[in-house]
C-alpha cells in the first residue's frame, strides 16, 4: 500500500493522467505534457501514461480522489464531475447540498449542487445551468470553476458571504448527461450537440435540441421539423426528459428564484430574452444595460470582447430557449452566456482557466446587481419612505401647531 | 442606394464580417497568420435591387496564432473597412467581397514561414495529423492552415444566412514535399445558425512565397452527423435554406 500511494504521490505531482481511460489512444492531453521531440520517446512516454493512470485509477478507488487537486484546467469525463460533486458536498457540508432533480432519456440522473448559507426562511435564488449542448465543454467546465470559487471565497470575501448569506445558488453542471456522455466515446462523436431520445413519427435520426424543446413559443422560428436537424424541436414541447426535469424543479420555486443562467459555448455572447423576434422584455433596457456591465467586467479580466444583445437580435432568431421560457415564467434577469472562442467548440485547455475566469467576472456582475436591487433598494426605498414621513410630520407639526 | 444604419452588434453585421474575415484570410492567411474580427464597430445595409444586398462594416482585425502560453490571444491588427455584397438567394452565387485594413499586415511571419516550409521540405518522411482537437503547440500551424484553407470555402458557401467556422480538422496529410507544398485535409465546418456540422475534403496547396491555395474541395454527405439534408430552418428572414448536394470544385 506504502508503495502504491508514494507512486501515486509522485505521478500525480509529475504527470498529467488521462481522463478518459476507457480512450485506448494515448490521449491528446498525455502527448501535451511531453516535449520530446522524437516518436520513440513519445510512444514510450504513451505508454507509461497509459500504464501509471491504470495505477492511478486503481489508486483513486481506494483512496478516493480529493478535490483539492481537482484539475480546473481540463475537462472532465462524466465520472469524475459526479465524483467532484459528490467531494464537493463532504467538503462543505454547511453550505453544499445535493439535488437529483430528474433524469435523461438513457435513465442517467441530473443532480444540481445547492450552495447558501443555511437560512430559517426561503431564501431568493439563481439557477445556472451547464451542457444543455453536449459539445460545448467550456461550459460544464465553467459551472465546476464557479462552484468552485465561491466555495474558496465566501469566508474571506465579505461580498461573496453576503452573497451566499442571502441567496441559494443552483448549479448543473452537466444538464444533457446522455449527450455529453456520448461526446466522449471517440473522435467521430466530439461535436453532437442534442439529447439520445429517439426520432418518431419514421424519423430515424436521434435527438432533439433541448434549447428549442421548452415552452417559449415552441417550434415557431428557428428550428427545424426534420429530426435530423440540429435545431430539431422535438415532437412535441417538452418532450426530453431533461427539458421537464428543469421545468419541474424551477416552475415551483419560479416566485424565488430571481436570476436565471444557461451557459454555452462558443461565441462570445451575453444574451438576454427574447429569442422569438416578435417579444420584448418588458425589462429589456435593464437586461441590456446589466449585459453591458457583464461584457465590461469580463473584458477587464483578459480583453476579450464579448458582444451584447437580445438572443433574437444578436444571435438568431430562435423559440423554445431554456431562458425564454424562464423569462416568461416571470423570474426577471434570465442570461444565455456563451463562451469562448469565436470559432469552435473545441477550446483549447489552456483557454479554460482564463475563460473561466473572465465569465465568473462577468456572472459575478450580474448577481451583485440582482442581489443590491433585491436586499438594497428595497432598504433604500424603505429609509427614504421613513425620511419622508418624518419630514412631513415634523413640517405638519411645524406649521399647525 | 441609401444606406441603413444597422446595430453592429446584431446578427447581419457580425455575419458580414465574418465574411469578410475569410475573405482576409484566403488573401493573407497562412501557417502562421489566421485573422479574426474582435468585433463590428460600424455597419449599414444598402439595398441594391437586383444586385443583392451590400453591407458596410468598420471592424477590428486580430491576428489568432499568437496564442503563446495560456490566456490573451489577442493581437490587434487595427481597424478595416469592408463591403460585402451578397447576391441575390436564388442566384447562388458567393458573395463578392472589397476589404482593406488600416496598418494591418504589418504581421512578419517570413522567418517562421521560411523554418516550417524548410523543415518540411528536408524531412524525411511526410507529415500527417490526426484529431487535431486539443491543440498540440506543434501542431497549431497545421491547425492554422486548415482553418486558413476552410476559408476559401466558408467564403464560397456563406450568404446572410449562415454564420460558419472551421469547427475540427479530422486529419491532414502532406501529400509532395515539392516546392508547392501539397496537403489534403478533412475538415468539419460548423454553420452557426442551422448549428449543422459540414464535412469537407480539401486539397491545399502552400508555400510562403505562394500563400495558400486550395486546389480541390470536396462535400461529404454521408456523414450522418454532419448531415445537410434538405432541411428547412424557419428563420424569419430567408424562405428556405436550400442545401447543395454535388461536388464542388474550387
Amino acid at each position: 500500500t506504502a508503495l502504491i500511494l508514494t507512486s501515486y504521490y509522485i505521478l500525480s505531482k509529475h504527470f498529467y493522467l488521462p481522463a478518459n481511460y476507457k480512450n485506448v489512444q494515448c490521449t491528446p492531453v498525455c502527448k501535451q505534457r511531453q516535449h520530446a521531440k522524437s516518436n520513440k520517446t513519445r510512444t514510450s512516454f504513451c505508454h507509461a501514461c497509459f500504464v501509471t493512470h491504470g495505477i492511478l485509477i486503481f489508486c483513486r478507488l481506494i483512496k478516493g480522489h480529493e478535490a483539492r487537486n481537482y484539475d480546473y484546467t481540463i475537462y472532465h469525463p462524466l465520472a469524475e464531475i459526479s465524483t467532484w460533486m459528490g467531494q464537493m458536498v463532504s467538503e462543505n457540508p454547511d453550505v453544499v447540498t445535493l439535488v437529483d432533480y430528474g433524469s435523461t432519456y438513457e435513465n442517467r440522473t441530473i443532480s444540481l449542487l445547492k450552495i447558501g448559507l443555511k437560512s430559517d426562511v426561503t431564501k431568493k435564488a439563481v439557477w445556472m445551468d451547464c451542457g444543455i449542448h453536449a459539445r460545448e465543454w467550456i461550459s460544464p467546465a465553467f459551472c465546476q470553476y464557479f462552484v468552485k470559487e465561491i466555495l474558496r471565497t465566501y469566508k474571506t470575501d465579505s461580498k461573496v458571504e453576503e452573497l451566499l448569506k442571502n441567496l441559494d445558488f443552483y448549479i448543473t453542471p452537466v444538464l444533457n448527461v446522455d449527450g455529453y456522455l456520448y461526446t466522449w466515446k471517440d473522435n467521430t462523436t466530439r461535436l453532437w450537440r442534442k439529447t439520445r431520445s429517439p426520432g418518431t413519427d419514421g424519423c430515424d435520426c436521434i435527438g432533439t435540441d433541448l434549447n428549442r424543446n421548452f415552452e417559449a413559443n415552441w417550434g415557431m422560428v428557428g428550428v427545424s421539423q426534420n429530426c435530423c436537424s440540429n435545431v430539431y424541436p422535438g415532437f412535441k414541447a417538452l418532450s426530453e426528459a431533461e427539458a421537464r426535469s428543469v421545468v419541474d424543479f424551477v416552475e415551483p420555486r419560479k416566485n424565488d428564484i430571481v436570476c436565471f443562467f444557461t451557459i454555452h459555448s462558443y461565441g462570445q455572447l451575453i444574451l438576454f430574452p427574447y429569442g422569438h423576434p416578435n417579444v420584448t422584455a418588458p425589462n429589456y433596457n435593464e437586461l441590456a444595460e446589466i449585459s453591458q456591465a457583464a461584457a465590461k467586467a469580463i473584458k477587464a479580466v483578459h480583453g476579450m470582447t464579448y458582444t451584447v444583445g437580445s438572443f433574437a437580435e444578436a444571435l438568431y432568431p430562435a423559440a423554445g430557449s431554456s431562458m425564454d421560457w424562464a423569462r416568461l415564467i416571470g423570474i426577471p434577469f434570465a442570461f444565455t452566456f456563451e463562451l469562448r472562442d469565436e470559432g469552435s467548440f473545441e477550446l483549447p485547455e489552456n483557454q479554460i482557466l482564463p475563460t473561466c475566469e473572465e465569465t465568473y467576472a462577468g456572472v459575478h456582475s450580474v448577481i451583485t446587481y440582482v442581489h443590491n436591487k433585491i436586499f438594497y433598494s428595497a432598504a433604500i426605498t424603505a429609509s427614504a419612505t421613513l425620511w419622508t414621513t418624518l419630514l412631513a410630520t415634523w413640517f405638519s407639526c411645524t406649521f399647525f401647531s | 442606394m441609401p444606406v441603413e444604419e444597422l446595430d453592429p452588434s446584431h446578427y447581419p453585421a457580425t455575419r458580414a464580417a465574418k465574411v469578410a474575415e475569410h475573405f482576409i484570410n484566403t488573401r493573407y492567411g497562412s501557417p502562421f497568420a489566421w485573422f479574426g474580427s474582435s468585433g463590428v464597430k460600424k455597419a449599414g445595409l444598402e439595398d441594391m435591387g437586383v444586385l443583392g444586398t451590400k453591407y458596410h462594416i468598420e471592424f477590428t482585425l486580430k491576428e489568432m496564432t499568437r496564442n503563446v502560453k495560456s490566456s490573451v490571444i489577442l493581437y490587434d491588427m487595427g481597424l478595416c473597412s469592408a463591403e460585402v455584397l451578397f447576391h441575390r438567394a436564388d442566384e447562388r452565387k458567393p458573395p463578392q467581397v472589397q476589404c482593406t485594413c488600416s496598418g494591418a499586415f504589418q504581421v512578419n511571419t517570413s522567418a517562421e514561414e521560411e523554418d516550417l516550409y524548410q523543415r518540411l521540405r528536408n524531412a524525411t518522411s511526410l507529415l500527417s495529423g490526426n484529431s487535431v482537437g486539443h491543440i498540440d503547440p506543434e501542431m497549431a500551424p497545421f491547425w492554422h492552415l486548415g482553418g486558413v484553407a476552410s476559408s476559401f470555402i466558408m467564403l464560397r458557401e456563406s450568404n446572410e444566412s449562415t454564420l460558419l467556422n472551421m469547427a475540427h480538422i479530422d486529419n491532414f496529410t502532406q501529400m509532395t514535399k515539392d516546392a508547392q507544398l501539397m496537403f489534403q485535409y478533412d475538415i468539419l465546418l460548423h454553420d452557426m445558425v442551422s448549428q449543422e456540422i459540414l464535412k469537407w475534403k480539401l486539397l491545399l496547396s502552400w508555400s510562403p512565397d505562394g500563400g495558400v491555395k486550395v486546389l480541390e474541395a470536396e462535400w461529404d454527405p454521408k456523414c450522418r452527423s454532419c448531415e445537410r439534408a434538405h432541411l428547412t430552418v424557419t428563420t424569419g428572414i430567408a424562405a428556405e435554406q436550400e442545401m447543395k448536394g454535388d461536388n464542388n470544385n474550387v
